[in-house]
This record gives structure tokens, sequence and C-alpha cells, in this order.
């Protein structure tokens, strides 16, 4: 399959509507490629699940798009509005990454939350001292996102008290706290014991339901299924297949990918 | 209470060390201001050139990275009171070979200033490695996280870095100002009236050696107990948010 070929609705009237556009990303670590050239696009609403093998180029891809990871080549459009890279691939305006890093709200694997940090002091920080939003309004907008992820009684824990349940329900309020476009998840459920994935997934799929944009690493397939409307299949760095969940896993035209699910199954 | 001493024979140790004279309490209370001012003074410049060595080691170019390992390694392989003896004259020979250039006459070198300059590019060596050290063992997804929410550098470095790394740095750092407070004592090498040399001065005046270094090593046990006090409270809250291990430690 063209791996230069975009999502499906990609029409004159949704092209203002393109949250993120991935072009022919090329991405190397020394002699090792691990995305030989990947491109994507996710609309306004959409909710993307990006499946894989370990080593497939699932997280880097989703790590090039906020430029956690530099990338070799390609171009990146956030929003409308082409990231200008230097010749390696680093970000050349500073203030330009840092603006539109704060529209993409990631979520760790690891939750990666501030550990000297209670969850409040965690959800406030970036809205109040990146954003500089008034402290009282961000307080506010916190204690209404814990309670809603469903960590109303506790604001003042520090995250190494939580479960890692807990805590990456608490890293999803940080991301929500920013208001942003678009929510990268980073296989939001693999560091958790298995009885803990259901809070996070509940969690996500109400986020999927209220029509957020969302790029999603994960292993959860029968998750991928039901929340997104598009995924993406990637094979050592290249997406193999694509296309609505019912046709990708229903009717998987690849041996790769047939295989890929009879393995995960 | 002048009973008490009488008998224990401690009533002209007590006459020596109070502070109006013909006691010497006041000069060995003045020691003691000299040698925390250079202790304090030393110490702040040592954590600012920490500071911006373990990033210089850490972030900066080849060139930096090379500068500062000369300047960490050097400084800590050669003793202190060398260190000093070197710093000290070449410093105020240098100071002096400026002023006589720009027509100046010989200039009087501060004691107090002299010391915290030398003291300091000493500290500054070994708090390089500490705050390395405390660097590195923020986990790195904190760095990323804040990264990712489009903080810029400095800001991470303030709001994140430096608050995460406290509690790897904290016990190092208590070490280095236990140390910094004695270090002052080899200052008397140059003829700086800090505490020793006080003591000294006093002990050979009178010849009761044994009553004045006990009393200034009970001095120094003072400073070094009170310090002890306010770095457990600094390390309790360099460590909020972290469960502390039961039983060890308080």
């Amino acid at each position: 399959m063209d791996t230069a070929k975009a999502v499906a609705n990609s029409d004159e009237a949704s092209l203002n509507q393109e949250a993120i556009k991935v072009e022919d990303l090329h991405k190397s670590f020394g002699q090792l490629e691990v995305l030989k050239g990947v491109s994507l696009t996710a609309c306004k609403g959409d909710v993307v699940a990006i499946i894989g093998g370990s080593g497939s180029g699932k997280s880097t891809m989703l790590r090039c798009i906020n430029f956690l990871e530099t990338p070799s080549s390609g171009k990146i459009t956030i929003g409308g509005e082409l990231v200008e890279m230097h010749a390696d691939g680093s970000p050349s305006n500073r203030r330009q990454i840092e603006r539109i890093r704060t529209r993409l709200a990631m979520v760790f694997q690891q939750f990666n939350l501030w550990t000297h940090r209670s969850l409040l002091e965690n959800v406030i920080e970036v809205p109040v001292h990146v954003l500089k939003v008034p402290k009282s309004q961000a307080i506010v907008r916190a204690h209404e996102l814990l309670e809603r992820v469903g960590l109303g009684d506790k604001a003042d824990t520090y995250p190494a008290y939580l479960s890692g349940g807990q805590q990456q329900r608490a890293a999803i309020a940080r991301a929500l706290a920013v208001d942003p476009s678009v929510m990268l998840f980073d296989e939001p459920t693999s560091a958790l014991d298995p009885e803990l994935v259901g809070e996070v997934l509940t969690v996500i799929r109400d986020l999927a339901a209220e029509g957020r944009t969302m790029l999603l690493v994960t292993h959860e397939m029968k998750f991928a299924r039901e929340v997104a409307n598009h995924v993406v299949y990637l094979y050592e760095g290249r997406i193999e297949e694509q296309g609505p969940p019912a046709e990708v896993f229903g009717n998987p035209k690849s041996d790769r990918l047939k295989q890929f699910l009879s393995s995960v199954a | 209470m002048t009973g008490l001493l009488d008998s224990l024979g401690l009533a002209q140790s007590a006459e020596l060390l109070s502070l109006s004279p013909p006691g010497w309490g006041r000069n060995l209370l003045r020691g003691l201001s000299h040698s925390l001012q250079i202790a304090f003074g030393a110490y702040a410049l040592g954590l600012v050139i920490g500071l911006f060595g373990a990033y210089g080691k850490l972030y900066g170019g080849k060139v930096t990275r090379d500068l500062l390992a000369i300047y960490t390694t050097v400084i800590r392989a050669v003793p202190e009171l060398v260190l000093i003896l070197i710093l000290y004259y070449v410093g105020s020979d240098i100071i002096n070979k400026i002023s006589a250039a720009m027509g100046g006459g010989r200039v009087e070198i501060n004691g107090v200033a002299a010391g915290i300059w030398v003291l300091g590019i000493v500290q500054g060596a070994y708090a390089t490695e500490i705050l390395r050290g405390a660097i590195q063992a923020v986990p790195l997804g904190q760095i990323e996280a804040a990264k990712s929410y489009g903080m810029p550098a400095i800001m991470t470095m303030r709001r994140v870095t430096i608050p995460a790394m406290m509690s790897f740095a904290v016990p190092g750092l208590a070490n280095l100002w236990l140390i910094a407070t004695k270090d002052t004592a080899l200052l008397a090498v140059v003829g700086f009236n800090e505490l020793t040399l006080e003591t000294r001065q006093a002990a050979s005046s009178t010849r009761a050696y044994f009553t004045f270094f006990l009393a200034a090593g009970f001095l120094y046990l003072m400073v070094t107990l009170f310090s002890g006090v306010i770095f457990a409270r600094i390390e309790k809250w360099a460590r909020r948010g972290q469960p502390s291990l039961t039983g060890a430690g308080r």
C-alpha cells in the first residue's frame, strides 16, 4: 500500500479542518531507520488509533509530531501551521514550536507527572506558567478537571502516593488543563496493572465521545476498534494498512496485519 | 554557679573566656562571625558556580565541557591549603599589578572578600559535581513532560529540573556546607582573623591552649549541630511528595 496516501477525508472543505498533517516523515537513530516515510492526516474530531508491533515506529511517530524526537526529514503541519524546520529536522523557530506544543497535550506511558508537586499543582503548572492564566482561575478549572477524572478528593496528594491508574488519570487532567486542540496518547495503559487499565480507558472514551481530536498509540485492540474512527497499522516504519476500524480489524487485507491481529488477539 | 566552677577548678577558664576584658570571649566570637561570613559567602558563590558548572558539563559544547573538566579536576586534586595559598597570593598579586598598571597604589585586600573568592572557587568545583549528579538523577520523563507542554528551557530548569533534583542534591550540599565552615580555618595561614587564628592568638597570649582550643571546638560543634537542624528541614522540604523508607532516617 502507498505509504504517502493521506487519510480518506481530505477534500477541499475539510482542508482547514486538518488538525495534524504529517507528510513523508523519516526518522533514523544512527544507522537504524525507524520511520521510512509516513504520511498521516487527522482532522478535527478524528480519533486516530495507531497500532503495530514493538519497534514498528508508532511511538516515535507520535513523538516526532511535537518534536520530542527530531525528525530526520518530512513536513509536519499543526492546525494549518507548518512547523519550521532546519535541514537536520530540528525546529528552527523556538517560539513557534513552544507555542505549537501548548496546543498538543501529550499523555505518556509512564505518566511523567512532576513528583515534587501535588496533583493540583501539576494540573495548574502549564496554564499558570506557560499560558499565563490567572492562578485563581486555573485552580478552579483544575478542581473541575480532577473531579471529572474521578480524583476530586486527591488534589493535594503527591503523585507517588497514587496508583498508576490514578496517576494516569491525573496526567489526563493535566493535558486537558491546557485546552489542547489535539491530544497525543503514547501507550497510556501499557504501564498499568490489568485491573487499572479500565479506569483510564473510561476517561479516554469519554473524551473521544465529546469530539476531541486524538492520536492514540495503543496495544488495546478492542478499545481502538471501539473509540477510533480511523486506524493506522505501522509495520517496520511504514504504514502497512489504514482505514476505518471495521475494515482494518474486520477485514484486514495485508498478511502482516492479519498475522499481527491474530498474535495480539 | 561560681562555687561550682571553683570546685571544678574552672574559675580561671571562665574568666579567660568571658566576653569583657581580660577575657578573650569577644575575640573568639568575632572570629566565629568572620568564619561564618566567609562560609556563607563562599557557599553561595560555590552554588552559583556549581549550577552553571553542572549545566555546562551536561549541556555545554565541547570547549565548555573540557574547561569545566579541567576546573573540577584540578581544584579537587590539589589540597585546599595549597589552593588557598596559590589563589590568595596570586590573586592579590594580580590585583596589585592591575592597580599599578592603572597608576594606582598598593591595594589592601579585604580579608573577607578574599576568603569568599578563594573558598568559593574551591566549593564551586565540588558543587558542580554534586549538582551534575543530581540533575542526571531527575527522571528524564519529567523534563520531557515540561518540554512537551511548551515550557521554555529556562522555565523548565527553574520549575522542574531544579526542584526535582533538590532531594538528590541536599545531602551532598549539606556536607559541602560543613566543609565550608571548617575550611575557613585554613585561611588562618594567610593571616585572616577567623575563629582559628583568633583562638591561636588568645591561646598563645595566655598560655591557656587547652581552654581556648576546646572552646573553639565547641563553637565549631555548635555550628555543625545548628546546621544539621536547618538541613534536616531543607531536606524534608526537598523530599516533599516522596514516600520515606519506613524506619530509615528521620
